[in-house]
């Protein structure tokens, strides 16, 4: 029983194998489909005369990146905005009251489908009965 | 256009392969070969002259060149499969070669990996929607792939939306996949496009010339009155305007302008500014 290969068609294969590694190295084409690497084409969301104000801060931001201009005067701004602010505030309160709650309370964190954390719902305390 | 057809129609019947560089700017056939420049001079005077064969003068000469859309490498010849202009583009930063492309036309799109296109969500299924982007198959999006997205935070999008993303895999093995995000994880404009606005269809060489850098066009529409485009590279444009009828007249001047002169522009413009 042979296992492996004879020598000769050992040797064949190795010389095959260099050949096709030489020819590799001689041809550098490299095939590519898609039109970026072609033409320099502009970002694709555009707005005029301050019809969306954050769409008009991204084409300076993209065009400049493309066309590798420094950007001079940076103006300090927000990192967050107040409302994006108020709004992890907002689910936020829910994951982090969640951690400090005992097991009973955990029924006041349900949520819902969406996954959303409703508010803490109002505890039940003793109510007086008034004659 | 009889001309360069006739010429075209020459070389084939003679079916010798012409070098790339003398025919930039014309338009080239289906089946033609064409020689890189490193080719031209074995080939130039009959090959006559035989050279020695030393492997590293072969690898100096030899520069990476990339071939783009419409072309294919067939041996270390570029082989044209669409019909259209031949065009060049020399590399900036000196990595050798620059790309050659076939600037050609087609209304039909098939997915790029890296094109930023519109899509429509057209069903929603489990962790990912269902997006048509125009190919021959609906593209995947996870819900995951937009931007501060979790698995408790889930994005709000409803089957009909508009969608601004890219391509992360597209090729013809696959069914296409596509994310709202770069790979920092910023949204960078994609997402859900907002309410209102038209969407409506143009050819892939029209957006093409819509974005290029020094666009008369989209200068001149930007000074009509205030509006939002986005542009996507499979042929579909969503324009939003204050009111309806100017948003007509953006989209109407839109799909026009392909087919228009520059002059014939020029006049539809001042008409518009008038009124």
């Amino acid at each position: 029983m042979q296992r492996g290969l004879d020598s000769e068609t050992k040797k064949q294969l190795e010389e095959e194998e260099k050949k096709i590694i030489s020819e590799e190295h001689w041809s550098f084409i490299i095939e590519e489909q898609s039109f970026l690497l072609c033409e320099d084409l502009l970002y694709g969301r555009m707005s005029f005369r301050g019809f969306n104000p954050e769409v008009e801060k991204l084409m300076l931001q993209m065009n400049a990146k493309h066309k590798a201009e420094e950007v001079e005067d940076e103006t300090v701004e927000l990192d967050v905005s107040d409302e994006e602010m108020a709004r992890r505030y907002e689910t936020l309160v829910g994951t982090i009251g969640k951690k400090f709650a005992r097991k009973r309370d955990h029924a006041n964190y349900e949520e819902d489908e969406n996954g959303d954390i409703t508010p803490i719902k109002a505890k039940k305390m003793f109510l007086k009965p008034q004659d | 256009m009889a001309e360069p057809a006739s010429v075209a129609a020459e070389s084939l019947a003679g079916s010798r392969a012409r070098a790339a560089r003398t025919v930039l700017g014309q338009v080239v056939l289906p089946g033609e070969e064409l020689l890189l420049p490193e080719q031209e001079d074995a080939e130039g005077p009959g090959g006559a002259v035989e050279r020695p064969l030393s492997l590293n003068a072969r690898a100096c000469s030899r520069v990476r060149v990339v071939c783009g859309p419409g072309l294919r490498r067939c041996g270390d010849r570029l082989l044209v499969t669409k019909c259209g202009r031949l065009r060049h583009k020399e590399p900036g930063s000196g990595s050798g070669g620059g790309v050659y492309w076939v600037d050609s036309q087609q209304k039909r799109y098939v997915p790029v990996k890296g094109d930023h296109v519109i899509g429509i969500v057209t069903a929603k299924s489990g962790d990912i929607f269902k997006v048509d982007v125009g190919g021959s198959e609906p593209a995947s999006l996870s819900y995951l792939s937009f931007e501060g997205a979790t698995k408790r935070n889930r994005p709000n999008v409803q089957v009909g939306d508009l969608i601004y993303g890219q391509f992360v895999v597209a090729n013809k093995d696959m069914e296409p996949e596509m994310v709202c995000i770069d790979s920092c994880g910023r949204a960078n404009g994609m997402g859900v496009i907002g309410q209102d606005g038209l969407l409506f269809k143009v050819t892939l060489g029209l957006i093409r010339k819509l974005l290029a850098p020094d666009c008369e066009i989209i200068q001149e529409v930007g000074k009509l009155y205030p509006l939002e485009i986005v542009f996507g590279m499979n042929g579909r444009i969503w324009v939003k305007a204050k009111t309806i009828q100017q948003t007509l007249i953006l989209a109407n001047i839109l799909e026009a302008c392909e087919h228009m002169t520059s002059d014939q522009r020029k006049q539809i413009f001042s008409r518009l500014a008038e009124s």
